[in-house]
C-alpha cells in the first residue's frame, strides 16, 4: 500500500520471506495429512510475530492492526490454514490477555505464549449457540474460594494443541452476565472432547472443548464477574478486520497464479490470455483484489487511529472472505482440470477461505450488525 | 418408460442409495475408496445398461429416464452417479458407431455391469483444444501402435472398456480416430490417481500408451472419425452433466431447508430469517430452471434431434447452479456446513468439477454463442 511505513514494508518482506520458506513447501501435503505446523509455529515466536500486538515488556511487538494484518496477508498467500492458527493464538487469545488481563495475569501467560513455548486458544461459541454467541450456556458458578465450570465450548481453533484457554462462561442468569477466564490445560476436569474434521483449514486444528466440575481458583478470572461483553465489544473489530486479511492473501494468491497460467497455458495454438474470456476474469480478479487491499488497509489504518467503529469492521469481514472465495473459484475455474486437482493450490485457498465467510461471525451476522448499526436513529421510533 | 414406472424405479433408487451408498460417503470420501459393490448394485436394478438396447442386455429406455436416475443418485452422491453416466456414454457410442461384432463383444459386459466403461479424450496439453491431440496410432500390420499419454480419464483402472482417442492422420480434428481398447492391453499403463479437491472416489488417472498394439476390429468406425465421435459423446455427456448437477443442487437444498427449520438461534428457527429465506427461495426456483433445462435437452435427444445450443444451456446453467446452491448450503449449515458431520461441504466440493468436465462452462458459452450467430446468418 502506498501509505505503509518503511518498517511496515520490512515487515511485509519479512513475512513474505518466512512463508516461502516455512509454509508454502508443505502447506499441501499438511492439508491432505490434517496436521498442524507445528514447526514453523513455534519459529514465528522467534520473529516475535506471536505478540504482535502484545506489550514489549512480554515481549510483544506492540503493533496495530495494519501490521497483524500485513502478516495475514503474506501468511495466508502461502497458507491459510496455519495463517488462522496464528490468528486464534496471537489475536484471539494473546491480544485478549494483553488487553483484558491483570500485570500478574500477563506476567504469567504472555512470555511463554509469545516465545513461542506455549499455544493458546479462545472459547467462546457452542453447540448450540454459533451466532447466538451471548445466549451461551457454559456455567460459572461461584463457590468459597473458587469457580465451578460445566458445559462444552465448539469450533475451538487450536484445541488441540493449546496450553492456554482463554474462556467465556456464564456466571448469572441476566443474558449478559458472562465471566471470562483463563484455564490451564493441565486443570483436572477439562479435556478436548472431540477433533473436528473440516472442508478446509485442515491444517488448523479444531477441537470441541469440554468442562466438567473444572475447579478454578478466583485469580484466573479475567476482570471482573460480568465483563465479558466488555472485553469482547473491545477487540471484535481487531478479529474482523485481521481475519478478513487472510481472504486477502487468498485472493493475491490467486491472481498471482491466474496470471502465470494464463501466459503459459496455450489451447487453440495460443495462450489462453489472450482469449477474452480469460482476460474478463483476470481483470475482474485483479481490479476486486485491490479494492480490497485498498477498503482493508484504509481500515486498519483507522482502527489504529482509533477512528473506527464496528461497522466498518463488520463491512470488511463481510465484503472480502465473500469475493476472495469467488475468486478463488474463478481461478479454479480458469485452470480447468488442473485448478481442480491438488497439483495447485487453488482448490485448497477456496477450500481454506470458505471458513471465512463463517467463522468470527458469518456473513448473515455481519448483515445484521452493519443494518442494525445504521438503522438504529432511524427506527428507533418505529 | 411411463411415469408410474419411472416413479416405481426411482423409488427402488432412492432406498437402494439410502441404505447402501449414504452410510459409506463420508469415509470413503475421505479414502478416496471406489466400491465395486455399489455398481454392482446399479447392474442389479438395471441401471448399468439403461439406454443400452434389449439385444445387448441392456433396458432400452431412454436420456429423459436416465437423467432422472442419475438425478437421484446425485442426491447421495456426484462420483458414482458420474461412473454410472460415463458408462453409459461410452455404450452409447458403441451403440452408434460400432460394427455388429464390436457390439456382440463389448455391450453385454457393460450393460450387465460386469465391466465399467470409460472414454479418453484429454491430454495435458489438450483440453478445451481437444482437436489438438497428439496420441499417435500408427498403422502396422493388422492394427494400430499407440504411444502417448491421455489424462483425466475418470475410472480409470477401474474400468475394463476404454474408448480412446488418438492421431492417425494430419493434424487438427479430421487427423484423430477412435479405438476401444481393453484394460489389460500390452503396452497400456496407468499413470499417477490424481489428488482431487471432490470426487475423490472416482479415480482420475493418465493412461499411458507406449508401443501398444491395437488390433484393427478394435478401431471404432473408420480412421479419422473419432473427433466427430468425441462430439457426439459430449453432446450426451453434457445432458448428463446437468442432471447430475440438478441432483446435487436439490440435496443441498434439502438439506439446508431441514437444517434451518430445525437450528433456532436468537429463539427463532434461522428459517424465519428473511437472509436466508430469500436465499432458499432464488436456489429453488434456479434448480427448477435447470430441471427443466436439462429434461427438455434429453427429450430433444431422445428424440434424435441433437441440439447442440440447449444441451450447452443446460449444462451451464445446471452446473453454476449446483455449485451456487451448493455454496449457499455450507454457508446456511454455518459451522456444521464445513465439517464432515454434514455431506453439503462435500457437494460443494464434488459440484465445482461438474463446472469443469465435458467441455467447462466457458467452452459451453462459446457453443451457444456459436450456434447463435449460425442462427443469425
Amino acid at each position: 500500500m502506498w501509505f505503509f511505513t518503511e518498517e511496515q514494508r520490512a515487515l511485509q518482506q519479512t513475512c513474505r520471506e518466512f512463508a516461502q520458506k516455512e509454509l508454502a513447501p508443505v502447506a499441501e501435503q499438511l492439508d491432505t495429512q490434517e496436521k498442524f505446523n507445528e514447526k514453523a509455529f513455534r519459529k514465528m515466536g522467534e520473529l516475535g510475530l506471536l505478540g504482535v500486538t502484545a506489550d514489549e515488556k512480554y515481549g510483544g511487538a506492540a503493533l496495530g492492526a495494519t501490521e497483524a494484518t500485513i502478516v495475514m496477508e503474506e501468511f495466508a498467500k502461502a497458507c491459510p490454514a496455519t495463517t488462522l492458527s496464528y490468528l486464534a493464538h496471537s489475536i484471539l487469545c494473546v491480544n485478549n490477555i494483553s488487553t483484558n488481563a491483570s500485570e500478574e495475569q500477563k506476567a504469567k501467560y504472555l512470555p511463554k505464549l509469545i516465545s513461542g513455548e506455549h499455544i493458546g486458544c479462545m472459547a467462546m461459541s457452542e453447540p448450540e449457540y454459533g451466532s447466538d454467541a451471548v445466549g451461551m450456556q457454559t456455567k460459572a458458578q461461584k463457590k468459597a474460594d473458587h469457580y465451578l465450570i460445566n458445559g462444552n465450548k465448539m469450533w475451538i481453533t487450536n484445541a488441540q494443541y493449546a496450553d492456554v484457554i482463554y474462556l467465556y462462561t456464564r456466571s448469572g442468569s441476566d443474558k449478559k452476565d458472562l465471566t471470562t477466564f483463563i484455564v490451564e490445560k493441565e486443570t483436572p476436569g477439562y479435556s478436548v472432547s472431540k477433533e473436528i474434521h473440516k472442508m478446509g483449514m485442515r491444517a488448523s486444528p479444531t477441537g470441541e472443548l469440554s468442562f466438567e466440575n473444572v475447579q478454578l481458583p478466583i485469580e484466573q478470572r479475567v476482570g471482573e464477574e460480568g465483563d465479558s461483553v466488555y472485553h469482547m465489544m473491545k477487540n471484535l473489530d481487531l478479529e474482523r478486520i485481521t481475519i478478513a486479511g487472510i481472504s486477502l492473501g487468498v485472493a493475491a494468491a490467486c491472481l498471482d497464479q491466474c496470471v502465470r497460467y494464463a501466459s503459459e497455458r496455450k489451447q487453440f495454438g495460443k495462450a489462453i490470455g489472450n482469449y477474452q474470456l480469460i482476460q474478463k476474469m483476470i481483470a475482474e480478479m485483479s481490479t476486486e483484489t485491490e479494492m480490497m487491499r485498498s477498503f482493508l488497509y484504509q481500515v486498519c489504518a483507522q482502527y489504529d487511529r482509533g477512528e473506527r467503529g464496528p461497522v466498518s469492521a463488520a463491512q470488511v469481514k463481510l465484503a472480502l472472505p465473500k469475493m476472495a472465495t469467488k475468486i478463488a473459484l474463478d481461478a479454479i475455474q480458469l485452470h480447468g482440470g488442473y485448478g481442480y486437482s491438488r497439483e495447485f493450490p487453488l482448490e485448497r485457498l477456496m477450500r481454506d477461505n470458505k471458513l471465512i465467510e463463517i467463522g468470527a461471525g458469518t456473513n448473515e451476522v455481519m448483515i445484521m450488525i452493519i443494518a442494525k448499526n445504521l438503522l438504529k436513529e432511524g427506527l428507533k421510533n418505529g | 418408460m411411463d411415469s408410474q414406472q419411472r416413479k416405481e424405479l426411482l423409488e427402488q433408487v432412492d432406498r437402494f442409495c439410502q441404505n447402501e451408498v449414504l452410510p459409506h460417503m463420508e469415509e470413503d470420501d475421505e479414502k478416496g475408496y471406489f466400491r465395486p459393490e455399489i455398481f454392482q448394485g446399479f447392474a442389479q436394478l438395471g441401471l448399468t445398461g439403461l439406454t443400452t438396447e434389449e439385444a445387448y442386455e441392456g433396458a432400452a429406455l431412454g436420456y429423459q429416464d436416465l437423467c432422472a436416475v442419475l438425478e437421484k443418485i446425485a442426491h447421495y452422491s456426484v462420483p458414482y452417479a458420474i461412473t454410472l453416466s460415463v458408462s453409459s456414454m461410452v455404450q452409447g457410442l458403441i451403440q452408434q458407431f460400432a460394427n455388429e461384432q464390436q457390439k456382440q463383444k463389448y455391450l453385454p459386459p457393460l450393460a450387465s455391469g460386469q465391466a465399467i466403461g470409460a472414454f479418453s479424450l484429454s491430454e495435458s496439453h489438450s483440453g478445451s483444444d481437444a482437436a489438438s491431440l497428439k496420441t499417435t496410432a500408427k498403422k502396422v500390420e493388422g492394427g494400430y501402435e499407440l504411444n502417448g499419454t491421455k489424462m483425466w480419464v475418470t475410472s480409470g483402472g477401474i474400468a475394463e472398456t476404454y474408448i480412446v482417442m488418438a492421431r492417425t492422420g494430419e493434424a487438427g480434428p479430421k487427423g484423430i480416430s477412435a479405438f476401444i481398447v481393453e484394460k489389460d492391453t500390452a503396452g497400456l499403463s496407468f499413470g499417477k490417481a490424481e489428488k482431487k479437491m471432490g470426487w475423490t472416489l472416482s479415480p482420475t488417472r493418465e493412461l499411458i500408451f507406449e508401443r501398444c498394439f491395437i488390433p484393427e476390429e478394435q478401431r471404432l468406425a473408420q480412421e479419422g472419425e473419432g473427433f466427430k465421435m468425441a462430439m457426439a459423446a459430449l453432446d450426451r455427456g453434457r445432458i448428463t452433466i446437468g442432471a447430475i448437477g440438478v441432483g446435487v443442487a436439490q440435496a443441498a437444498l434439502d438439506y439446508a431447508i431441514a437444517y434451518s427449520l430445525r437450528r433456532e438461534q436468537f429463539q427463532k428457527a434461522i428459517f424465519e430469517f428473511q437472509g436466508l429465506q430469500f436465499m432458499m427461495a432464488d436456489d429453488a426456483t434456479e434448480i427448477e430452471c435447470s430441471r427443466l433445462l436439462v429434461q427438455r435437452a434429453a427429450k430433444d435427444f431422445d428424440e434424435k434431434h441433437i441440439n447442440q445450443k440447449l444441451a450447452a444451456m443446460a449444462k451451464m446453467k445446471a452446473t453454476d447452479t449446483a455449485m451456487n446452491v451448493c455454496t449457499n448450503a455450507v454457508q446456511i449449515l454455518g459451522g456444521v456446513g464445513y465439517t464432515k458431520e454434514y455431506p453439503v461441504e462435500r457437494f460443494m466440493r464434488d459440484a465445482k468439477v461438474l463446472q469443469i468436465v465435458e467441455g467447462t462452462n466457458q467452452i459451453q458459452k462459446v457453443i451457444i454463442a456459436r450456434e447463435l450467430q449460425r442462427h443469425y446468418q
